[in-house]
């Protein structure tokens, strides 16, 4: 008895060390075989689990992707920062990653296939719960010495680890709607050069790189830590350098961090003082809106919308720049914005409608059709998504709407 | 049991109950397939690369996608290596060409959700002998573009045939010095479109059966305008096919029956080309007015007008005999009667009186048809019609030639 008890306090306490957070590993070049070769994340004992140094993050509005939730994280070398940009994505230093997590809470019971449409769980300290959800797939993005590579990675069967797939891979999913419809899906992980096809965001150097990681769409509410702004929090952190200015009351907040051991990445952030402070950075830096965040305009909503599905392409110099279509945020109302817009080369894309937008006519207008659809060769965007998003539709629907005016 | 025994024992159980969490992912290793082959050459290739693609038919359910500069494509022949999207689940074309120095050749893309072969951004590209066919005939679902360089450079497109595209066969949008030859161009709404591009010499092609053969045009809010294209030495014949395109596409409004039609585009040549049966028009020059676009919808620098075109030596027969649409057929109708044929060349009619000097348009800037026995018809677009003529004797006149393409770095040579 004494020897068997023995026996499994050693195998649990040698389980516990496997699984217990290591320190980020960068691989300075090839494709490692498995996520856990990144020593980002483990998936054990029932919770995914953020190594020491792993700082998660969230967008305004973020990329619709088929109602997978998101789990996004930044890796930083030790003592180093990305270097703050207006309006392009952050300049991050070599050896940062970059992962979004893309997982579904299931419909309960034995896994088959079965997905659901939110809600997005809480991330305490680090921590997602496992129970009920299931992971999909991982991307990162690397920042290597002579640029930022995607690498995908998709979790296996027994949810322990994510295996390397290049090439990307289609996986039929069956989605279960708020209101009780079913619809099955092929949800499509991107192969290497389709990453590309979005994070290329300038097609003409070609050269890949973050998206969300922009400074309109991280001027939010920290999610991960209470009552700070994110950007101040990462300001705070020292996880950006060269901001407009620093955040008030920085000397306030505790230098003492919350846990964790040793890592030779970015501490965890020192948790906030009693009083929070003001979250002083929507002011500060370009903000983007909360697509459901209905006490903002509806402009602000739309556009907000747009410029996060859309604009890696839809700019003066990213591939859709053939279209004439540029729905960066910036960008006045008028036909380069959409209004009263001819495609160029839409094909069937046009579902037999005349521009872009057709002001307070939503049913004549492409973008919603655009929208809508699910046919690989008219739905927008071109790649990441198999399924409608209908509440995105009815926001932008809502949009058109409410405009005034007509196409000449 | 001995101590050492007892610690291996120990070590071995401990390894097994990790182990089992953590098992390798022997269920996530991707299905050997031709798709994940293929795709995995097209990650790995090197410049320099010649990917031989091997006879057969293969499917695929995704895009392909190439980024790296300097591969070449090589089937075994447009009838031998067949490439399928018929199961296509995702992305918006076959092959997405997103890098320099390509030469695809001698195979096939059938049955794409979107477009068969694009190609963005790209200098010194080569596509030859490709065919890209919608199987299932002219449908408004095919995809919109067969072969599709875009925003490219130095592009040679040779001994192609396209068949079914619901938009354009064979499309070459916002480009620059651009030799498109010996292609054939079937069944599709344009059979060959040239859009927005400088530079770009059209010849020894055969447009039949599409909606209309060979279309030259302008659109706005675009990079760049087009000018400078000749389309000589075709054989544009019986593109009679009923419009099947998209409402709101730049070709849904091209009547059934028509030749060769100019839009908007500047210093577009047409000559020593056979067009003939195009039951609307064997040449349609038109400007943006004429079309569905919409005036609120412009970037205000655009240019609506055609201007320098200048048509001669081609042989036009068998036009105009059944136009598509009731204005036209009430127009042929009232002037020639129900036995009569509209004249071999159609124009809008509209001018840009901000250009005009002493209440004419410079020489340049002129519409000058010099063709044996060819009529022009203006047919008033700008008074909605009112009052059609022919002006003929009015454009009798001649523009100065466009030079040769000449394809740089090596390209076509």
């Amino acid at each position: 008895m004494r020897f068997a008890a023995a026996l499994a306090a050693l195998l649990i306490a040698a389980c516990a060390r496997d699984v217990a957070p290591a320190a980020p590993m960068f691989h300075a070049e090839g494709y490692p075989a498995k996520l856990s070769d990144w020593r980002l994340m483990t998936a054990a004992n029932g919770a995914l689990t953020l190594s020491t140094g792993v700082n998660p993050y969230d967008l305004a509005t973020p990329l619709f992707t088929d109602y997978a939730l998101k789990l996004r994280t930044v890796t930083m070398p030790k003592g180093e920062a990305a270097v703050y940009r207006s309006d392009e994505a952050f300049d991050f230093p070599v050896g940062t990653i970059v992962s979004k997590t893309f997982y579904y809470p299931t419909t309960g019971g034995e896994w088959a296939s079965d997905v659901a449409v939110g809600p997005e769980p809480t991330l305490a300290k680090g921590v997602l719960p496992l129970v009920g959800v299931r992971l999909v797939e991982t991307r990162l993005l690397v920042r290597r010495a002579d640029g930022w590579v995607a690498i995908p990675y998709v979790w296996n069967d027994e949810q322990t680890d994510a295996v390397l797939h290049r090439t990307g891979a289609t996986k039929t999913l069956t989605l279960h709607r708020p209101d009780g419809r079913a619809e099955p899906f092929a949800y499509v992980v991107p192969n290497q050069n389709q990453c590309a096809g979005c994070h290329a965001t300038n097609n003409t150097t070609r050269k890949l790189s973050p998206i969300g990681l922009k400074a309109r769409h991280l001027n939010k509410p920290s999610t991960f830590e209470a009552g700070v702004n994110q950007l101040d929090h990462w300001i705070l952190s020292a996880m950006l350098a060269g901001a407009p200015s620093a955040p008030p009351l920085a000397g306030e907040l505790s230098a003492q961090r919350t846990e964790g051991g040793p890592s030779d990445y970015v501490s965890p952030p020192p948790s906030p003082a009693a009083t929070p402070p003001p979250q002083a950075g929507e002011e500060k830096f370009p903000r983007n809106a909360s697509w459901t965040d209905e006490s903002e305009t509806l402009d602000a909503r739309a556009r907000a919308y747009l410029d996060a599905n859309c604009s890696h392409c839809h700019s003066d110099v990213g591939p859709a720049d053939t279209s004439g279509l540029d729905l960066r945020p910036h960008v006045p109302f008028g036909p380069s914005y959409g209004a009263c817009k001819s495609p160029i080369a839409s094909g069937g894309g046009s579902g037999g409608r005349l521009y872009d937008i057709v002001p307070g006519k939503p049913e004549e207008s492409i973008f919603v059709y655009r929208m809508e659809t699910t046919k690989p060769g008219h739905m927008m965007p071109e790649l990441g998504r198999s399924t409608s998003h209908e509440e995105g539709v009815a926001l932008i629907a809502e949009w058109i709407a409410a405009m005034e005016g007509e196409c000449g | 049991m001995s101590r050492a025994i007892r610690t291996t024992l120990l070590s071995i159980l401990a390894l097994a109950a990790c182990g089992k969490k953590e098992a390798p992912a022997t269920g996530a290793t991707p299905p050997a397939s031709y798709q994940d082959e293929l795709m995995t050459m097209l990650l790995d290739a090197k410049p320099g690369d010649v990917i031989e693609l091997p006879e057969g038919k293969f499917s695929f359910d995704r895009s392909l996608s190439l980024a790296v500069d300097g591969v070449t494509l090589r089937g075994k022949g447009l009838d031998k290596t067949v490439l399928s999207f018929k199961d296509q689940v995702a992305g918006a074309e076959g092959l997405i060409v997103t890098a320099n120095d390509f030469t695809a050749e001698d195979f096939a893309i059938e049955d794409t959700k979107g477009d068969g072969l694009k190609v963005n951004e790209g200098k010194n590209i080569v596509i030859r002998r490709v065919r890209v066919e919608w199987t299932g005939g002219p449908k408004t679902e095919n995809g919109a573009y067969g072969l599709y360089p875009v925003q490219s450079e130095n592009v040679l497109l040779e001994g192609n045939v396209v068949i079914g595209a619901s938009d354009a066969g064979l499309y070459v949008g916002q480009s620059k010095n651009v030799i498109v030859r010996n292609n054939r161009a079937e069944k599709n709404v344009a059979g060959i479109e040239i859009e927005n591009t400088f530079d770009a010499d059209v010849y020894d092609n055969v447009a039949t059966g599409n909606t209309g053969g060979i279309l030259v045009f302008n659109m706005p809010n675009l990079k760049q305008p087009g000018a400078r294209t000749r389309v000589f030495h075709n054989e544009v014949v019986d593109n009679n096919t009923k419009n099947f395109g998209a409402p709101g596409t730049a070709v849904a409004g091209i009547p059934a029956g028509s030749g060769v039609v100019v839009n908007a585009n500047d210093q577009v040549e047409i000559f020593d080309n056979d067009i003939k049966g195009n039951k609307t028009a064997n040449i349609i020059i038109a400007s943006v007015f004429s079309t569905d676009l919409s005036k609120d919808g412009m970037s205000a620098d655009f240019d609506p007008y055609p201007e320098g075109v200048y048509i001669y030596g081609n042989r036009l027969a068998d036009g105009g005999k059944n136009p598509d649409g009731l204005e036209l057929q009430a127009l042929k109708l009232a002037m020639f009667g129900p036995t009569g044929a509209l004249p071999d060349v159609l124009w809008d009619g509209y001018v840009d009186d901000k250009k005009k000097i002493d209440g004419a348009l410079p020489g340049p800037l002129r519409i000058c048809v010099k063709n044996d026995g060819a009529e022009i018809l203006n047919y008033d677009g700008p008074n909605g019609n009112k009052a059609p003529r022919l002006v003929t004797a009015d454009h009798d006149c001649e523009i100065e030639k466009l030079p040769a393409v000449a394809l740089a770095n090596g390209v076509g040579g």
